[in-house]
């Protein structure tokens, strides 16, 4: 009798619990900050180096990470019960590489422009170890719902990130935000643009000064 | 049950299935999209060596008014049919394909830029192919009528470096081109050299140099291997023009 009120009391607790309790906001909320991708956890370095020379492909570039890491948790923590372990890595890849496929797909047919400037990192998502750390870490052990947010949760501390980083490039290397010449439209002509922000060693630059600022605010220390 | 051989084939069969079938459904329906954008972008490009488009500009216009094209071979004879007796169409042309062909049998299309008046020609777009430092670069060289001064170039490329070679597809970096000559006075073609190093100042290259890519001079040299080349595949087209002798046959000459 009384394992059977216990028992009662777990469903009653699990389905009390709101769309978005506390613990479901934690999910999302944690990796923006205190466990960012980036920043913290030092994760997805290449393509945020890679494609943040403008906004505009880093805007796609985000929408599509957040599209490949919010379906793929999906499918992956359905399936959870029915993966078989010893596959498990090559499953949760080949869902991972078809979705990557169908984004590349649809760029390619609606926003060709930027599909050219993305060029092989839209293909990279595969290989970006945020996805494949989350399914792993999160998508494996847990219900859809929550794997959905822990999955956007981490796509949009990547997106913030990387979204940030092109801002400074493209202010400082184009002189231009989104392609709109910023310096132009309110009377400096002659702005000095960097060439150093247009290369991938610019990236390198704002990423730490992001990655100190970040850490002095938040005393997060690397052990 | 789920460790055993058997249900992981099946799994990783059903697996396969589902996720190959929804790329080839995506991929047969947003095929003719694609089509289309490629088709736009190509059309974009030949008409941004001789003019600056806005975003919005309705470039399938634009093309359709302006340009007039043709195919020509090695000797700078207009080819109308193919060895097999297909009707070539210049837009249709893969310059990658023809590329991979001896050059004395390949095809070249010519895109003529006509005036206003839609009769006289006002330049001449040429498409251009050759190696970069990782793979192909390709793009579009426009000359003036006599085929001596380049009007403005377009270049692309598959896997130049991102900030080094890859700047080609700059448009600062297109107009160094604008103005260059690429024969001399006795008509001995020179073509347009990039030089080694940036130096940022244009006005200290002569009429066959413009500023080089720093940190890109593999790249750079591709292109200067590329308009030389290309420039001397169109030159007997041209020669034929000027001397007033351009026909057509529809023959594949040998």
């Amino acid at each position: 009798m009384s394992t059977d009120t216990l028992e009662q009391e777990n469903v009653q607790v699990k389905e009390s619990e709101g769309l978005l309790s506390k613990r479901r906001k934690r999910i999302v909320s944690d990796p923006l900050n205190d466990d960012n991708p980036i920043t913290v956890q030092v994760l997805g370095i290449c393509s945020a180096l890679a494609v943040t020379t403008q906004m505009k492909p880093t805007f796609v570039m985000s929408l599509s990470v957040i599209f490949v890491m919010v379906f793929s948790s999906l499918t992956i923590s359905a399936l959870r019960k029915l993966i078989p372990s010893r596959v498990r890595i090559i499953v949760q890849l080949a869902v991972i590489a078809t979705l990557v496929a169908l984004v590349d797909q649809v760029l390619k047919a609606y926003l060709y422009d930027v599909s050219k400037l993305l060029s092989v990192f839209v293909g990279l998502i595969i290989t970006n170890c945020i996805v494949m750390g989350r399914l792993e870490a999160f998508a494996m052990g847990n219900k859809p719902y929550d794997s959905v947010l822990d999955a956007l949760g981490s796509a949009l501390g990547y997106s913030w990130i990387i979204l940030a980083v092109a801002f400074f490039r493209e202010l400082l290397g184009s002189a231009a935000i989104f392609g709109f010449k910023v310096f132009e439209a309110i009377g400096i002509d002659q702005f000095p643009t960097n060439g150093l922000m247009v290369t991938p060693v610019g990236a390198f630059f704002v990423l730490g000064l992001i990655i100190w600022v970040q850490r002095t605010k938040t005393g997060y220390v690397e052990h | 049950m789920q460790q055993s051989n058997g249900y992981i084939i099946i799994f990783s069969a059903i697996l396969t299935v589902v996720l190959g079938g929804a790329l080839a459904i995506a991929s047969v329906s947003l095929k003719p999209a694609q089509k289309k954008q490629v088709e736009l972008d190509t059309k974009r490009q030949i008409l941004s060596a001789v003019m600056d488009l806005d975003e919005n500009a309705n470039v399938i216009d634009v093309y359709d008014n302006r340009i007039k094209s043709v195919v020509v071979n090695y000797d700078g004879m207009i080819v109308e049919k193919d060895e097999e007796g297909n009707e070539l169409v210049a837009e249709n042309i893969d310059i990658g394909k023809q590329y991979k062909r001896d050059s004395l049998e390949r095809y070249y299309p010519v895109f003529k830029f006509m005036a206003e008046n839609g009769q006289d020609v006002e330049s001449y777009i040429l498409p251009v192919y050759g190696k970069g430092l990782w793979d192909d670069i390709f793009g579009y060289l426009a000359v003036d009528g006599s085929f001596k001064e380049v009007v403005g170039v377009t270049f692309d490329h598959k896997a130049e470096t991102p900030g080094l070679g890859a700047r080609i597809t700059d448009a600062e970096v297109q107009e160094r081109f604008q103005g260059k000559k690429l024969f001399d006075e006795v008509g001995k073609l020179v073509s347009v050299q990039m030089v080694k190093g940036e130096s940022g100042n244009p006005s200290i290259y002569d009429e066959y140099h413009v500023d080089g890519l720093s940190g890109a001079t593999k790249t750079a040299q591709g292109v200067n291997d590329m308009l030389k080349n290309y420039a001397g595949f169109y030159q007997n087209y041209f020669n034929r023009i000027n001397n007033g002798e351009e026909s057509t046959t529809s023959q594949v000459i040998r």
